[in-house]
């Protein structure tokens, strides 16, 4: 039962991603849909980073977490390396635990 | 990507940030691997999650409801957070390119960080570089990750490193320039307005394909009609 279940999640997600793939190949897709699709995956991938950005499950995630996220976001806003946004954020929201901010 | 025009040699730009992503990915991974263990499931479990899905969040997911008893719920739940590699897919198609061996490989690289690394980057032969780059590097790291975790059992919490904090972050960073463009900026901060406010009500997953409701925002009637559509430079958020 376990390893089905962990095929049938895995050749399912195969699909899925092959699929968009095969579609966005196959159907002649118009300039406007093309033009569309980037802000497509914008959008869904703004609302990954806010979802994991102010919540755990339902709840919110926490002054850490949001706090590191928000340093991060500042520093991309101002251009600064990936590099720096990422250990800037992990930084901030790791200090803050060890100072028993939650 | 942004990094990539403002610090030359463009590849070490790359390799760098994909070796950053690459540490966070076996850290998490590494979690990942040891959570699975603690809940009893055996030992080849993470391994064969990592191959074979290959999508962090989904696999957490999984984990948690498998050793819960419902392993049906495991897939459909993952499924369903896994749906938005669909439209992924679709963004990606042109960068993967029309040949059958790099669709059927390629396609099984797909995840947000490699669709973010990949639509950052503005130059279409580096975008494919970036796609398989980042695509590789993050599929290895994340395996390493999980065995390791498997092998050293408690693998640490990866929220004492902030790590929680990093991934959100990193993303920003790659969607930063795309949200340059007004377009973008207003769909996407109202897609993920729609997402947060729908995650309580809606089953994992959903709320963030809701997001494309975002889109909307495009077919309001321009005020200006025969103007450009982007002034980004000066309109940046706040």
């Amino acid at each position: 039962m376990l390893i089905a279940a962990i095929v049938a999640l895995g050749v399912g997600t195969y699909a899925i991603r092959l699929g968009g793939v095969l579609l966005g190949d196959r159907l002649e897709l118009s300039d406007g849909v093309r033009r569309v699709l980037p802000i497509a995956a914008a959008s869904l991938l703004a609302a990954a980073i806010g979802t994991a950005a102010l919540l755990e499950g339902v709840h919110f995630a926490g002054i850490a977490r949001v706090s590191g996220v928000a340093v991060g976001a500042i520093l991309a806003w101002r251009r600064a390396p990936f590099v720096v946004v990422v250990l800037a954020a992990a930084g901030t929201a790791a200090l803050l635990r060890l100072a028993g901010v939650g | 990507m942004r990094t990539l025009h403002r610090t030359p040699p463009a590849g070490r730009a790359l390799a760098r940030d994909a070796a950053a992503i690459a540490a966070a990915m076996v850290a998490v991974g590494a979690s990942f691997g040891a959570i699975t263990i603690a809940y009893g499931l055996p030992t080849w479990t993470p391994f064969l999650l990592s191959t074979v899905v290959f999508a962090g969040g989904a696999q957490f997911l999984a984990v948690g409801l498998i050793a819960a008893g419902n392993p049906v719920a495991a897939v459909v739940a993952g499924l369903l957070l896994n749906t938005r590699h669909l439209p992924f897919g679709l963004a990606v198609a042109e960068t993967i390119g029309p040949r059958w061996r790099d669709r059927i490989v390629g396609s099984h690289l797909m995840t947000d960080e490699t669709v973010a690394f990949t639509l950052a980057e503005p130059d279409p032969v580096r975008r494919r570089r970036t796609y398989w780059l980042i695509g590789v590097t993050l599929f290895a790291s994340w395996n390493l990750g999980s065995a390791l975790g498997v092998v050293l059992g408690a693998a640490g919490d990866p929220s004492a490193l902030g790590l929680d904090a990093a991934f959100p972050a990193g993303l920003i960073a790659l969607i930063m320039p795309s949200l340059g463009d007004r377009r973008t900026r207003v769909a996407a901060l109202s897609g993920a307005a729609v997402a947060i406010a729908l995650t309580p009500v809606l089953p994992a997953g959903l709320p963030v394909l809701c997001a494309l409701l975002g889109l909307l925002t495009l077919f309001r009637p321009r005020r200006r009609p025969g103007e450009p559509a982007a002034r980004p430079a000066e309109e940046l958020p706040c």
